[in-house]
């Protein structure tokens, strides 16, 4: 009988609740009513943790050991190495400050991404070698479990320069400079150079060094990821906002000559937030300006540069914003798949892109001619009158050609001698620098990254000296001037 | 537990990389670095939902894969140092033996090793004899390794087929066998691509090259148009990119049945 009553109150409840047959549909309505119920049970009982305090989840940490403003790759590779040297696991807290978390004016992302060997410098050289080293094993540096491999699409096509009668000499020696350091660069004279790229027109070159291993391009963009995954998984703080200001403390001290010599260090640092006037002071020891084009801003908020010119105090970092145009275009009868990145004699350069006979290239231009490097804007005429002609001049096929689209990026060019500023500054005790790369910046930011967390965990260069790129030249008026720059 | 991960998908050669991620997906993921998300939840196995609950999964897998690694260079260290000794062409021999490869010098038959990695060691002797073929196919070989195999230096006949570890970098080093290999074969190594058949420019002694089977290139049909009008005295043997082209009106075939045009 229980069964009964049941089966017949079951297949009522059943009858009614079955929309579509009665007016107004009693499951609807339903619904509606448990969501009601819910909101009034949240309101009447004591709200979750999280509607007592407030966020602060977009803030960065309130103490950070290290904190790293500029999230490019020569952040993140000082990040990356500072957590690798480490001596304990989690020994040491590192927050890197990105000012703007999509990368639409930092210079990794609008780089054409070449790597090569060819410097006259030493270190450089040292550095370009390390890094190629380093992008050949990424998978194993920069391995995260559960996250597929990293595919850098490198090519390693090479790099071809070409020398005027004038440049040739100084070449020969940069060649064998190299050679000495362990790149793999041979030399190749106008006729062996038709014979190996025959769509190459030899006119006014005297000598060409061909990089033969380690040198190519690849995709700035999988480095930048690669390197933001693994150091989310070494447990790097992130952060987006702008520093804007630094608290230092001083101390005055005399020097062995008796003079007084104020030496200054910076104890916080404010970091704030986009369209907002919030600001988080972080504590910190230790400050790498890794801020690219805008280096000297960062550098200028700690006070270098502050004092009466030609002293210490008042030298400033000599690194500056300056525009640079890359132009993509589409020429069907263009040089083939083997195509190095070719720099020719007048300093415009090319390289394949792709499968499909496209092209990208540019020229750096003269001091007289620099643009103006307050926007991102392009100058197609610049294209039309001063690297068009030089480009059809050296490769005849490149006279139909039709441009397809261009971009252009800052360098964070060193005006003092366009080689990179690395190390700690002689007055501001814990800011350390890597910056002022002038174009090859991201070619060496393993390397340089390493020579960073190496001068901060053991207080010296170890692997590769680069003492010629301290702060201290720019007082001392020591160039160390690399010659080959494009 | 490695069935569960691998499934019916084993790959013995590519063991390094099936454990890691989705079986065979991640060998053609190898195109691109960002997997999307929707493909991967589907086929998220029980391990990979371990890793990312707990630590101490995270780090036995971590462990593991770097001793697979290590493995892998133990397999590549340097016997250059055997050169003084027996002379390079021995060296590079006993390389390659080591790894599982076949040896042939001239005018001698294949030296091969058996199912147990043994050889004869009658190469020793060969002191004077060049290395004429190798035959390296599903060998472990990689950059460094090549260390080893540029020891051979009249080298004519290379294969390479479905070496895991040979990508666009091993394949840049290969220039100085250029005034001797005439044959190369590169099919089924999932780690080249056609950026790195661009560097097989500089051989221009190649007759014959294998390029079938490459998942990594993405265009396979343009690439070998491409790789043939680079090496223009080499046959390219890999994707038949005429077929499935559509003749012009004027190629029609004709139809045997139908009556020929006066």
């Amino acid at each position: 009988m229980i069964r009964r009553v049941l089966l017949h109150g079951l297949g009522r409840g059943l009858l009614t609740r079955r929309p579509g047959t009665r007016r107004g549909g009693f499951s609807l309505d339903w619904d509606g009513k448990v969501s009601e119920i819910k909101k009034k049970i949240k309101s009447i009982l004591p709200g979750t943790p999280r509607d007592l305090l407030p966020d602060t989840s977009h803030l960065p940490p309130e103490h950070s050991d290290v904190v790293i403003v500029g999230g490019g790759v020569l952040g993140l590779s000082v990040a990356y190495w500072l957590k690798k040297l480490e001596n304990r696991q989690g020994g040491m807290r590192v927050l890197v400050v990105e000012r703007d978390h999509t990368y639409s004016q930092a210079s990794t992302g609008l780089s054409v991404g070449g790597i090569c060997q060819q410097f006259s410098l030493p270190e450089n050289i040292q550095l370009s070698l390390f890094s190629a080293s380093f992008l050949r094993n990424i998978n194993e540096y920069l391995a995260v479990t559960n996250a597929p491999p990293l595919d850098l699409q490198f090519n390693p096509s090479g790099y071809l320069l070409l020398a005027s009668e004038k440049d040739a000499a100084a070449m020969e020696s940069n060649v064998k400079v190299q050679k000495q350091e362990g790149a793999k660069v041979c030399l190749m004279s106008p006729d062996q150079l038709r014979n190996k790229f025959p769509w190459i027109n030899t006119e006014g070159v005297a000598l060409a060094s061909y990089g033969m291993e380690n040198e190519g391009w690849f995709d700035p963009w999988c480095l930048l990821h690669g390197l933001r995954q693994k150091l989310a998984s070494m447990g790097v703080f992130f952060c987006q906002g702008e520093v804007t200001r630094f608290v230092t403390s001083s101390q005055c001290m005399l020097t062995t000559n008796d003079e007084m010599v104020t030496l200054k260090s910076i104890h916080e640092v404010h970091v704030k937030m986009d369209h907002s006037l919030e600001y988080q002071p972080v504590e910190c020891a230790i400050v790498i300006n890794a801020a690219g084009a805008w280096s000297a801003q960062i550098a200028a908020l700690a006070g270098i540069g502050k004092g009466p010119p030609g002293t210490l105090q008042g030298t400033k970092l000599p690194v500056e914003p300056r525009k640079r145009y890359v132009y993509v275009w589409h020429c069907p009868q263009g040089p083939g798949l083997e195509t190095p990145l070719v720099a020719d004699t007048s300093g415009a350069y090319f390289r394949r892109e792709g499968l499909g006979s496209n092209y990208l290239g540019g020229r750096s231009p003269t001091e007289e001619e620099e643009p103006d490097p307050a926007n991102l804007e392009v100058d197609h005429d610049f294209f039309q009158e001063k690297v068009w002609p030089h480009l059809a001049l050296r490769v005849p096929a490149f006279e139909t050609l039709k441009v397809q689209t261009a971009w252009a990026g800052y360098y964070d060019y060193n005006t003092f001698d366009q080689n990179g500023v690395v190390g700690p500054h002689p007055l501001v005790v814990n800011m350390y620098f890597a910056t002022g790369f002038s174009g090859h910046g991201l070619q060496q930011a393993p390397g340089v990254g390493r020579a960073v967390a190496e001068m901060i965990l053991e207080g010296s260069f170890q692997t590769i000296d680069l003492s010629p790129f301290l702060f201290n030249r720019f007082y001392l008026g020591e160039k160390t001037q690399e010659n080959n720059i494009m | 537990m490695w069935d569960l991960v691998l499934g019916d998908r084993r790959i013995n050669s590519l063991r390094l990389v099936a454990p890691m991620w989705n079986g065979t997906r991640g060998i053609h993921r190898l195109g691109g670095a960002v997997v999307p998300e929707g493909n991967q939840k589907k086929e998220r196995t029980m391990l990979q939902f371990l890793t990312d609950h707990f630590y101490d999964v995270e780090a036995l897998r971590g462990y593991l894969l770097q001793r697979e690694m290590s493995k892998v260079h133990l397999k590549n260290r340097s016997f250059t140092w055997l050169e003084e000794q027996h002379g390079p062409y021995s060296a590079g021999a006993f390389f390659i033996l080591k790894q599982g490869g076949a040896v042939k010098f001239r005018d001698k038959e294949w030296i091969r090793p058996d199912k147990y990695g043994h050889f004869s060691p009658e190469f020793w002797n060969f002191r004077e004899v060049p290395v004429e073929a190798v035959d390296a196919s599903d060998c472990e070989i990689n950059y460094e390794g090549l260390d080893n195999l540029l020891l051979l230096k009249e080298l004519q006949s290379l294969s390479l087929q479905r070496c895991p570890h040979v990508d666009d970098w091993c394949l840049s080093r290969l220039y100085p066998l250029a005034d001797s290999l005439q044959e190369l074969s590169l099919a089924g190594c999932p780690r080249v691509s056609e950026r790195g058949l661009a560097c097989l420019y500089h051989l221009q002694n190649l007759r014959r090259l294998d390029i079938s089977d490459l998942p990594a290139v993405s265009n396979p049909g343009l690439t070998q148009i491409l790789v043939e009008e680079m090496l223009p005295n080499c046959q390219v043997v890999g994707v038949n990119w005429a077929e499935g082209l559509k003749l012009g009106p004027e190629e029609q075939p004709q139809d045997p049945a139908s009556p020929v045009p006066a």
